[in-house]
């Protein structure tokens, strides 16, 4: 396997990996987020658009972790700066 | 497939380059700055207002209302600053209803651009408050030791800032590109519809986040003047 086969592999295995592995966290942090402000709403339904507005702050804060996540991986599949850079070796540039 | 805005340059001479993002993000202050010049041109204090002032109003007091529910009680200093990041970031999120447009978000440039304002804003807002001294002793709270860490915090918070709101709002655009060559027919709206909620959730929690980081660095000299 040469070095441009070697690095294209690499990079797509180790994008998926990041999305897989990057994405189990943050899930099973927003089902606790979630299921703990169900419970809440449940019992005092009048905080309930109290409760909502930081549940969605909340989410979106537990979210970026995925995102982040998603970023890297992105970077690895369109914008790879090892890709590019042996790339330009092998065509002279 | 281009991951950012930036990447589609119109004009470029030398150093100076017109990209996507630098149109839109032009546009879109124009567009609310002219706005906002026509509606306040005629304002009347009267029982009947007109449509437009009337919507201007609930929008700076709804933004006004949030900024001292997290704790700043000074809303007037610090609504020209987070009303215009909210307002910026809101307007350029739900224009992507429209068909060629780019949310100029999705660049790493403007959201780090706008986060780097709020890292600059939070000291300047705090010194404004309670002068440079009080501003240095809040790094060396409660311990001297600490000072590292809240200089890590600093920009670590700025870096997350960044990459949230770019994270979110180029995931948004990508799904879409990715869906539109699978399934091109039904579900591209379905996911700009939930790009619409993503876009405004993110936009809000810029501006809470900035609030908080504000209202913190403040009530922490705050409560050390009283002690």
């Amino acid at each position: 396997m040469d070095n441009i086969t070697l690095i294209g592999a690499v990079s797509i295995l180790t994008a998926g990996i990041t999305m897989a592995i990057g994405s189990i966290g943050p899930a099973m942090g927003e089902a606790k987020a979630v299921v703990a402000a169900l419970t809440s709403i449940a019992q005092q339904p009048d905080a309930a658009s109290t409760i909502t507005r930081t549940l969605f702050v909340g989410l979106a804060m537990i979210e970026s972790m995925a995102i982040y996540c998603f970023v890297v991986s992105m970077i690895l599949l369109f914008a790879n700066p090892f890709w590019n850079f042996v790339i330009t070796k092998v065509t002279g540039g | 497939m281009r991951i950012s805005p930036d990447e589609m340059v119109f004009f470029e001479y030398g150093f100076v380059k017109i990209n996507f993002t630098i149109v839109t993000t032009w546009a879109i202050m124009l567009f609310m700055v002219i706005g906002s010049i026509l509606v306040t041109r005629k304002l009347v204090i009267k029982t009947k207002i007109s449509r437009w002032q009337s919507i201007l109003e609930m929008v700076v007091t709804g933004i006004k209302e949030q900024i001292e529910e997290v704790g700043l009680h000074k809303s007037k200093t610090y609504i020209g600053f987070l009303g215009t990041l909210f307002l910026f970031l809101f307007t350029s999120n739900l224009l992507t209803i429209l068909p060629v447009y780019e949310p100029p978000t999705s660049s790493l440039s403007t959201t780090a651009a706008l986060a780097v304002s709020v890292f600059f804003a939070v000291p300047v807002f705090n010194i404004m408050e309670h002068g440079i001294l009080d501003y240095l002793r809040s790094y060396v709270k409660p311990l001297p030791i600490m000072l590292p860490f809240h200089i890590i915090s600093e920009f670590s918070r700025t870096l997350a800032l960044a990459v949230r709101l770019f994270g979110n709002m180029m995931s948004g655009v990508i799904i879409l590109g990715i869906l539109i060559t699978i399934t091109p027919l039904v579900f591209p709206i379905v996911m700009t519809a939930f790009g619409l909620l993503t876009g405004s959730v993110q936009s809000y929690i810029f501006t809470i986040l900035a609030t908080v980081f504000i209202a913190a660095a403040a009530n922490e000299t705050e409560t050390e003047v009283n002690t």
